[in-house]
């Protein structure tokens, strides 16, 4: 399933589409990429494999989930992303471009992040690995995230603020591409999702791809077959990826990739701002960092500020490899609103002890919504734990009457 | 231009069409080619920079249309975006400006692609290019297409007969620049450092290496990247450079008398200064290079 597209063409998406500067470090990362990912030349795969089991934790369960499973009268499990080292899918990709890197014999990584997950992430990753790291992040997501950035520091990596434009994941992936211009002889860009340009798309995703081989051997031999649907969120979309990847060729497995709905899918083009991040559902064609793929972008083509509750899935873009499999009527494009993600946020919590993400909780609100369509067994990859959006959990739920969520009253003041 | 002895190179039977504008400014003596972003700050102030330019000596102009993730921009040339943007800047609007714009010299169009893909009623650059043609623009540089994805617009400027310059870093070398340089036209702009755009204290040993690899290509070469002064430019024209570009350390300009809120006309007067300035350095360069005397 992954190589059919080696040319870094999903149908019209994807593509190079970066300054010249950076094209000759480009090939050199698709040469590296070839040789080191698909060829495992000098054991870098099984490196990696071993780093990923070592100092990630992986294998990750699959769980079967049984108050949800009672709940929606059908079998739920739960790929236990949230279980892997730094409490999200973000490792997977992470330690794999790090050590891609040193196999390259770069000197210095620099990384963007949003959330500050992928961010924690590339941190950890560099520190377990010895190199020297520089994390941009929008000063607006600093501002949010202050955990997450004393977090990246005390792994040794440098957190430079973005002050351009919004502040945002938009503004840090491209001052990200502007350090990497500059410093692109001895420096390599750990992007954080399966976007940018080929080979980051195919790369990433292969790096993510280890949570649907694992979820895939370990689902039959817990029930003997394949799951009758597979449920993600999607905002680049690299936990999406990850999780379709094994399954894409499985034609009887639906799979549903989650966008954040935000508050509407209206978009105020006068303002230039969609209260959304539903790019696979919404967006049109266009070319953006690196792709071309699906954009939240005016007429005019000039990019929107997307929306989310989840600052993981507030992205103007989506992966290629997703667009394409959207227009091929592989991968269904659906989306739940903040409201949505935020009940299933307390449900989860409360029903299986797990507080996820809350990107990771879009996917579970679709279930919610309709797990009537979804088949008799259901995978959900829970792509992180919730702990960081605990601040942005009380401010949304004290907003809200929350059937699921516990008195609000005890928590003022904050944590 | 260029030295003497210099031969075609990369012969191929597809050579570019190319617009005789932009081979002119470039025929005789160095090529100044200041660049702003149209509409910075506002559309009127910005008509009149962009005329106080050539009265500073400019022998094109590069025109920026301001997109909204300029990935290529250093701090500079970004909050000029920023500033044209909230001016009220489209593509519709880019190209009215050129159309009111009082000048000989030749436009070039700098923007990025998503703009150019977007614009028209099908999509693809053809629609954009047909109206570029229309208002009269020589051609254009779009930082983010690499010569690889590139042949739709290649193909469009064309049958419109408009050029597409090519931008040549220090880390473009052997099959790279074969594949840029069979498609370029009207110039080549060199880029003179690694990294983003900005006016710089120094100027790049990178440029010479790069004048040097680009010596035996029959196209003009316009270094830009970091160029802020008369001397910098008189240096990198007596290097061999056939024209240099200067944006940043114009946009500088603009950026201060929109702080301060001068009038218009103070701001202007002070751009074609600099460009005088600039242009007056480029004409000493290539004094030093190609003396009067010997000149045929």
């Amino acid at each position: 399933m992954t190589q059919q597209y080696a040319d870094g063409k999903f149908g019209e998406y994807g593509g190079q589409y970066v300054p010249e500067a950076l094209m000759p470090a480009i090939e050199e990362l698709t040469d590296a990429y070839e040789r080191y990912v698909l060829e495992n030349e000098d054991g870098f795969m099984d490196e990696f494999r071993s780093r990923l089991r070592d100092f990630g934790g992986r294998p990750t369960p699959t769980q079967h989930a049984e108050r949800l499973s009672e709940r929606y009268g059908r079998e739920v499990y739960l790929k236990r992303e949230d279980l892997l080292h730094g409490g999200a899918h973000k490792l997977n990709n992470a330690l794999g471009q790090v050590l891609l890197a040193k196999y390259m014999g770069k000197e210095r990584i620099v990384a963007e992040t949003g959330a500050g997950q992928h961010g924690t992430a590339t941190a950890m990753a560099a520190a377990h690995l010895d190199m020297p790291c520089e994390i941009y992040m929008g000063e607006r997501d600093i501002n949010r995230q202050r955990p997450n950035v004393f977090r990246m520091r005390l792994n040794g990596s440098a957190v430079n603020p973005v002050t351009t434009g919004r502040g945002t994941l938009k503004e840090a992936i491209s001052e990200t591409m502007r350090d990497w211009a500059t410093n692109v002889e001895d420096t390599h860009y750990v992007i954080g999702s399966v976007v940018g340009p080929h080979p980051f798309p195919s790369m990433v995703r292969d790096f993510q791809a280890v949570i649907s081989e694992e979820a895939r051997e370990q689902l039959r031999e817990k029930t003997g077959g394949l799951p009758d649907s597979v449920l993600a969120c999607a905002g680049g979309g690299s936990n999406t990826m990850g999780a379709f990847a094994n399954f894409v060729d499985d034609e009887s497995v639906g799979l549903y990739a989650v966008e954040a709905g935000g508050s509407t899918l209206e978009v105020d083009e006068e303002a230039g701002v969609a209260p959304n991040s539903a790019s696979l559902s919404t967006g049109d064609e266009g070319v953006l960092h690196g792709a071309r793929t699906k954009l939240l972008q005016d007429s005019d083509g000039q990019i929107m500020e997307s929306h989310s509750v989840s600052a993981g899935l507030d992205y103007a873009g989506v992966g290629p490899e997703l667009a394409r499999l959207v227009d091929d009527d592989r991968v269904n494009a659906v989306n739940v609103d903040d409201d949505g993600a935020l009940e299933a946020f307390h449900r989860l919590s409360q029903l299986e002890g797990i507080i996820p993400a809350l990107e990771t909780a879009h996917a579970f609100g679709y279930l919610e919504e309709h797990y009537e369509d979804l088949g008799e067994t259901v995978l959900v990859n829970v792509s992180g734990r919730g702990d960081k959006d605990l601040e942005t959990v009380i401010e949304e739920t004290e907003k809200r009457d929350i059937e699921a969520a516990p008195s609000m009253a005890a928590f003022s003041g904050g944590i | 231009m260029g030295d003497e002895g210099s031969e075609m190179s990369g012969e191929s039977g597809s050579d570019p069409v190319r617009n005789p504008d932009l081979e002119a400014a470039f025929a005789d003596g160095p090529a100044f080619v200041p660049y702003l972003a149209a509409g910075d700050p506002d559309y009127e102030s910005s008509l009149e920079y962009v005329e106080a330019l050539e009265r500073g000596g400019a022998d094109v102009i590069e025109l920026g249309l301001p997109f909204s993730e300029p990935i290529a921009e250093g701090p500079t040339i970004q909050s000029a975006v920023v500033r044209s943007l909230e001016g009220g800047m489209t593509p519709e609007r880019f190209f009215e400006f050129v159309e009111d714009l009082d000048v000989d010299v030749p436009l070039v169009c700098m923007t990025y692609y998503n703009l150019i893909y977007q614009y028209g009623s099908e999509q693809g650059p053809r629609p954009f290019v047909e109206r570029a043609a229309e208002v009269g623009l020589s051609g254009f540089v779009v930082p983010d297409l690499p010569a690889e994805e590139a042949d739709p617009l290649r193909e469009a400027c064309d049958e419109f007969g408009l050029d597409l310059v090519f931008i040549v870093a220090p880390t473009t070398r052997g099959d790279r620049l074969e594949r840029i340089m069979s498609q370029v036209s009207g110039y080549v702009y060199v880029q003179a450092r690694l990294g983003v755009t900005g006016a710089q204290e120094d100027v790049s040993g990178q440029t010479e290496e790069s004048l040097d690899r680009l010596a035996d290509y029959d196209v003009p070469k316009a270094v830009g990247f970091g160029i802020k002064t008369g001397e910098h430019a008189e240096r990198i024209v007596a290097g061999g450079a056939d024209g240099i570009i200067v944006g940043s350390a114009l946009v500088d300009i603009v950026a201060e008398g929109a702080k301060a809120g001068e009038p218009a006309e103070t701001v202007a007067g002070r751009l074609e200064e600099k460009a005088r300035e600039l242009k007056q350095g480029a004409l000493r360069g290539y004094e030093q290079r190609v003396p009067q005397a010997e000149r045929t």
